[in-house]
């Protein structure tokens, strides 16, 4: 882990990417013919090599969309896994054009990091998980327990404010990667797993015996989690943000992959804004006019995407709750394209 | 025919020509300034790329963010540290953390590796064979391999803390580490040391005395029972004076873990006993290696002045061995240090960890924080090279007649 780092660092410092640094990401994608997004190191539903190597996941399909969007073809995507603690050093240093790894945005890492978040593809929040033999109902139940988590994520510094906001002891185990530290959780060395409630049940997967563990009912923190790209490209930062919204939008208007082609020929004036049969919405982008139907037909709206990876469709089987739309409950809702 | 005395060459010039130039002159000085102005310019395009960089992506360049508070735990800190203090704080728990669990495993792997390397040169058939046997399938597996194997395979085999094997109800040993009764001190703790530093003073004088009667006289005096009985004597008489030194908190099981006492956490066991079981296999390889460079001869003197074959080994060869074993023992001892960054993979917090991890994810400060852990890894490598360098130096002035 130190290695990649250092690497990074010294990528950094020695400015072999300058150009990836300034303001032309969108060329210096298209004169590569590729995107390069950081995606994690392998969380069911967001994003997971399987065994032929083919990555899928919530955040893949966001790398998918940019790619579709600019190249018309999502397959045009190098991926490359990152640990919590080596993600942002490979965004500045501008080894990644696009971080879509479960990161939760929040105010110093939108500032400091010289990052911005584009928008948030999942609302979460950090929970935990015990083994049912524990019986342990409540996470307020938890004083003295060793908590394994892992390293660089916002879920170490919330731990620490919920134990000690609750007058709790606890013991911090933490880890280079998320699987070492479910690893040493399903070893025995701490009674506690925490992060993402999402990445909680996606992990729950990995486990031996996935029905020997349970989610705790506390929901501690906020964690909406986002695609992130450098400071000081505008452009860029509009293709990924609407990339997202494109996504939203698509729902909302009821465009799914099965149909895109037929709602492409209506003649409704917000339609044809959207697939850019009307105006140059696209083209004020960066992008081609098309860009909506291009990025619906790679990966679907952002309903299909959800279904699919973490939604109803998928093993991990999480219900919409606050991620439905805003017209459906939820408050997913995006600005209008127009 | 007169003959003209050569001119000799003007002494100055040419020492400065050949120190500038190497056999080359003046043609290899400049050869030399190119050369440096070269590095300059990789040096100085470094700098300015990463500062415009930086700017670009508004980062803020410097070290101002040391004193921000940290904001998460330590598993293991030897100094006071709570997740309010600041990062420099995290700094120096975590630098503690790597050099307790680096001396550590030197300690133990000289020990180790004096053992297995005497093992392997003992005339004791099967003996040779198992440290030979030990030499070749440690220092050919892979190490991150071997801390996880101890960690995993060995640790995770403890029992949890509720059914921890338990030693006359005061010690424990669980997966949650080894868990001891904490001394603190009461009235009758510094009577009780200063009787222990004035039985070690008093045991020094003797054997002083004892090796100037040796070498003087040729008598050889029996110190030992005198030395025992002190250091034990003298401590035992001030807590029947003063009363005991040391009460003990015994540590008992409160919820998922033990309060009280004191614990040691099983990442920084694993670690430890992976860096030097590792480290020893090699250190066992330089000993044998040093030992053997020893002309047989010295052994073949030491057996026919009569000394058995250890006192042989300890009096004669080992101090003859050490000029050759000392500087690549220093290397295993900078690689301990460093492999010891390999801890993140086991959730031992070293300087690593959660200096240029978890803060450096926090912060962003790259380049600054993997800056100053550069510099403290070159530090202490310096600072292990150097008390190495002057036992080298003492050795070589007690060897030299």
């Amino acid at each position: 882990m130190k290695r990649v780092s250092l690497v990074f660092t010294l990528a950094l410092a020695a400015g072999m990417t300058a150009q990836a640094a300034s303001a032309q990401t969108l060329k210096t994608v298209k004169d590569r013919g590729l995107l390069s997004c950081g995606v994690g190191q392998g969380l069911p539903g967001f994003s997971s090599p399987d065994d032929k190597g083919n990555w899928t996941g919530l955040d893949v399909d966001v790398c998918r969309a940019v790619a579709a969007a600019v190249f018309n073809d999502p397959s045009k995507v190098k991926f490359v896994p990152l640990s919590a603690k080596d993600r942002f050093t490979a965004l500045q240093s501008g080894e990644i054009d696009v971080l879509s790894r479960n990161t939760t945005w929040t105010l110093s890492r939108d500032t400091s990091l010289g990052a911005n978040f584009t928008g948030v593809t999942y609302y979460d929040g950090q929970g935990f998980m015990v083994k049912k033999s524990l019986k342990v109902n409540s996470a307020l139940e938890l004083n003295s327990a060793s908590v394994c988590v892992q390293i660089g994520t916002t879920t170490e510094q919330n731990l620490a404010d919920y134990f000690k906001g609750n007058n709790m002891k606890y013991e911090v185990i933490a880890f280079g990667t998320n699987d070492e530290a479910v690893k040493a959780y399903e070893s025995g060395r701490c009674d506690v797993f925490t992060t993402d409630v999402s990445g909680l049940y996606a992990d729950r997967l990995k486990l031996a015996n996935s029905a020997d563990h349970v989610v705790l009912p506390e929901v501690i923190s906020k964690e909406p989690l986002g695609p992130m790209v450098r400071h000081g490209d505008d452009q860029w930062f509009d293709i990924v943000k609407w990339t997202l919204y494109a996504m939203i939008t698509a729902e909302e208007l009821g465009i799914t992959q099965k149909n895109v082609d037929e709602m492409a020929k209506s003649t409704k004036p917000e339609m044809k804004r959207v697939f850019g049969t009307d105006g140059n919405l696209g083209e004020q982008l960066g992008l081609t006019k098309d860009w909506v139907a291009r990025i619906v037909k790679a990966v679907g709206n952002y309903g299909e995407t959800f279904d699919r990876n973490v939604g109803a469709g998928s093993k991990l089987g999480i219900a919409r709750g606050i991620n439905a739309l805003w017209s459906k409950g939820g408050i997913q809702y995006a600005p209008p394209i127009r | 025919m007169a003959i003209e005395p050569r001119k000799p060459p003007p002494q100055f010039v040419a020492k400065l020509q050949r120190a500038l130039g190497g056999r080359a002159g003046w043609g290899g000085f400049v050869i030399q300034i190119l050369f440096v102005a070269a590095l300059a310019w990789i040096a100085y395009e470094i700098v300015a790329n990463a500062r415009a960089n930086l700017e670009t992506q508004n980062i803020k360049a410097g070290f101002g963010f040391m004193a921000n508070t940290a904001g998460f735990d330590v598993s293991q800190n030897l100094i006071p540290y709570s997740g309010s203090d600041s990062y420099i704080r995290v700094f120096l728990v975590g630098l503690l953390n790597t050099l307790s669990v680096s001396i550590v495993g030197i300690f133990f792997a000289t020990i180790l590796g004096f053992l297995v390397a005497l093992g392997r040169l003992s005339p004791n058939w099967l003996l040779s064979r198992i440290a030979g046997g030990y030499v070749e399938l440690i220092r050919n597996l892979p190490l991150l391999f071997q801390i996880l194997f101890w960690y995993l395979a060995v640790l995770a085999a403890l029992p949890g803390p509720k059914q921890s094997v338990s030693l006359f109800g005061s010690f424990f040993l669980s997966n949650r580490g080894f868990v001891v009764p904490k001394p603190i001190g009461n009235p009758g703790f510094e009577p009780f040391m200063a009787a222990i530093v004035i039985a070690v003073i008093a045991s020094l004088l003797l054997q002083r005395y004892a090796r100037k009667q040796m070498f003087d006289h040729g008598r050889m005096i029996r110190i030992w029972p005198w030395v025992l009985g002190m250091m034990i004597g003298l401590p035992v008489v001030s807590s029947l004076i003063f009363g005991a030194p040391v009460k003990f908190e015994i540590p008992e099981l409160k919820g998922f873990n033990f309060a009280g006492g004191s614990r040691v956490i099983p990442e920084f066991v694993a670690l430890a006993v992976a860096l030097s079981t590792y480290t020893a296999a090699f250190i066992a390889e330089i000993v044998r290696a040093g030992i053997q460079s020893v002309h047989k001869g010295q052994m073949e003197a030491g057996s026919s002045l009569g000394l058995q074959r250890g006192s042989t080994l300890r009096l004669i060869v080992v101090p003859q061995a050490m000029r050759v074993i000392l500087p690549p023992l220093t290397n295993q001892y900078l690689n301990l240090t460093k492999n010891s960054s390999l801890a993140v993979a086991i959730g031992y917090p070293d300087l690593v960890s959660v200096f240029a991890g978890t803060t450096l994810s926090q912060t962003g400060q790259a380049i600054e924080i993997i800056a100053i852990t550069m510099g403290v890894y070159l530090l202490i490598s310096l600072v292990t090279s150097a008390i190495m360098s002057f036992y080298g130096w003492r050795l070589g002035r007690s060897l030299s007649p």
